[in-house]
């Protein structure tokens, strides 16, 4: 996939414009560079490993907000058979910022639900740059209850900077949407996975994000603020966002190791957006095994289970 | 407008930067003069009698102290009701004599390894001789079971870490086993950033306790006070059977400025206050100070099945 290097990812992108230029030179004056083309070749090998398998917090975040990076959408097309999208929260509106409905994974009835970012302007006034409204988070609830009426099992994809911070959302009370998500979810009699594949924006991805499995993408952030958000408060200064994302933890490893999420979905190498097919299959797979777990449980133990996993978060003494 | 987005999630509790409640701060008197007369008299700061006379921030009424917490820190001239303290409150509104302290040893732990964050903890410690931003306990209500739980905006905001999280579980959790009616008085900032994503998950936590308070069909009532914004607001405080707010106190999500800064507009008048969430339909009632306990009196009495 074409697309533009992110800063720290310069040098690999020089390394490969050099590659193809050598390439080009090798055949079109039919000179033998083969062990020129292989230095550099292992070259591109180094410098990627160097530069993927060491990635700071903020480097993963900016890959997080990759605009090519796969989207909602584009996992449930690729995971998914026969998604069958519904509209509405029947009161005020359709939020395009979260889609959801019916789809099959592998036979597996799903309703899946999640926020939705566009990649051009257009796209991103429809979908609110995946900031959803009330309406979002109600039309959310309805297709999960839907959901739980018929023994579909619930799958929310998470990749949101926050729920809208706007007049209306305040409003039509953004808060209690969200909160009511909260405790609703706690209590569906259902297997619900929740895996951020984004940004993991504070309370407005903790809406959809009450599961019996919490995944996260390689390359995902999960936080309750955003790093600039810290850095403007702690630093005085948005540039310190690459501190402050240290200080936060928030990559899917930082989370694992805090015990809030159950598993880190590796990306291919250099983040998602580079492979779009790599990452729906990894993604499928792991999401196909947790749904099996699950579905072998029974219900009252499930939601046993669900409440004790989130009853426990939290660190104290006395 | 991309910018303003990053900041979307940035609604945890702000500090210094004006999500505070300066319009309900309590001024000693000492405010009212200017420095060059304080220097006259040769005193420094900690001679002033502080705290004796509190001036109200919005009609600029003076009330000693004394008349002040006789009348529920409420100002006589305006009905401005001042930021309260959590023993204030719980003395206001349960009934005397019976509220019994729970949980009162839990203590914050620096969990994510966040500068300074546990001196930070310690001198609110020492400045309000609180543990923590909430205090939670048993307590008899017009004569009903309750537990209730008070948050004291003075500690850090009244941000929602681990401790508040666990405080406020712990009390829906006794109240289920025990049948009681909850009764949570919520000022927060939101959830508290130097505890990261542990913060975040509070908001679950304390809303999976709700889930089976709710379920067991007990009556919760919220009441909102000055100010409730953020991760609180989006967990537990806006679950009530009833949601009741204290007049004109400050209620949201988002902080007015990254509200106004996302979507450049210009915010309706009396925007997030109160009588705003009333006009919308987002809370049952609105009560004075002085009706609220029997206000809560009245509700549980309806709400209990016995
Ligand atoms: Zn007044």
């Amino acid at each position: 996939m074409n697309t533009e290097p992110l800063d720290f990812e310069k040098p690999i992108f020089e390394l490969e414009r050099q590659l193809v230029d050598l390439r080009e030179l090798s055949s079109s004056k039919n000179i033998d560079m083969d062990s020129e083309i292989r230095k550099i070749e292992e070259k591109i090998t180094r410098t990627k490993e160097q530069t993927y398998r060491n990635l700071t917090a903020w480097q993963r975040v900016q890959i997080a907000r990759h605009p090519q990076r796969p989207y909602t959408l584009d996992y449930v097309d690729r995971c998914f058979d026969d998604f069958l999208e519904l509209h509405g929260d029947r009161h005020i509106g359709d939020d395009q910022s979260m889609p959801g409905g019916f789809a099959d994974l592998e036979g597996r009835r799903c309703v899946v639900v999640g926020q939705q970012k566009g990649r051009n302007t257009k796209d991103n006034l429809l979908r609110n740059f995946g900031s959803a409204h009330p309406e979002g988070y109600r039309k959310a609830l309805r297709l999960m209850r839907m959901g739980e009426k018929f023994g579909a099992a619930i799958v929310a994809l998470i990749d949101t900077p926050g729920a809208y911070p706007g007049i209306g959302a305040e409003e039509r009370n953004i808060a209690e949407a969200i909160a009511f998500n909260l405790r609703e979810m706690m209590t569906m009699r259902v297997p619900i996975v929740a895996i951020v594949i984004g940004e993991g924006g504070s309370g407005g991805a903790l809406g959809i994000g009450v599961a019996d499995r919490v995944l996260m993408l390689e390359n995902a952030y999960y936080s309750v603020i955003s790093p600039e958000g810290c850095a403007a408060i702690l630093w005085k200064d948005r540039k310190h966002a690459p501190e402050a994302a240290n200080t936060l933890r928030i990559t899917a490893t930082d989370l694992k190791e805090l015990d809030i999420i159950d598993e880190v979905i590796p990306e291919p190498l250099g983040g998602a957006h580079r492979d779009h097919v790599a990452a729906s299959a990894t993604l499928k797979t792991v999401l196909r095994r947790h749904l099996a777990e699950l579905d072998a449980i029974g219900l009252d133990e499930l939601l046993q289970l669900r409440y004790e996993k989130f009853r426990k978060f939290g660190k104290f003494k006395g | 407008m991309k910018k303003a987005f990053a900041e979307a999630s940035s609604h945890a509790y702000i500090e210094g930067t004006g999500s505070g409640p300066p319009r309900n701060t309590t001024f000693p008197i000492m405010a009212l003069f200017k420095r060059p007369s304080l220097k006259g008299l040769g005193l420094k700061k900690n001679d002033m009698p502080e705290g004796l006379w509190h001036k109200c921030p919005e009609c600029g009424q003076i009330s000693h102290e004394v008349d002040l917490k006789q009348r529920k820190r409420v100002c006589q001239k305006c009905d401005h009701h001042f930021t309260m303290i959590a023993s204030e409150r719980i003395e206001m509104i349960a009934d005397p004599g019976t509220f019994q302290e729970i949980d009162a040893g839990l203590d914050s732990v620096d969990g994510l390894g966040f500068k300074n964050y546990l001196e930070k903890v310690k001198s609110y410690q020492q400045k309000t001789g609180l543990k923590e931003a909430i205090v939670t306990g048993r307590a008899k209500i017009g004569g009903r079971p309750a537990v209730i739980g008070v948050m004291d905006f003075r500690f850090l905001g009244a941000s929602m870490g681990s401790v508040v999280g666990e405080k406020v579980t712990r009390a829906i959790e006794l109240a289920t086993d025990e049948k009681a009616t909850v009764v949570l008085f919520s000022a927060s900032g939101g959830a508290r950033m130097h505890e990261g994503i542990l913060s975040l998950m509070q908001m679950a936590k304390t809303s999976g306790a709700l889930a089976r308070h709710h379920l067991a069909r007990l009556p919760y009532i919220s009441v909102l006070t000055h100010p409730t914004t953020g991760g609180v607001t989006a967990s537990f405080s806006t679950l009530g059977d009833v949601i009741l707010a204290e007049p004109r106190c400050m209620i949201g999500f988002a902080g007015p400025r990254v509200v106004k800064e996302t979507t450049h507009q210009n915010l309706p008048p009396g925007f997030q206050t109160a009588e705003f969430m009333m006009e919308h339909g987002l809370v049952d009632r609105i009560v004075h100070r002085e009706e609220m306990r029997e206000t809560l009196s009245r509700l549980i009495r309806y709400m209990s099945r016995a």
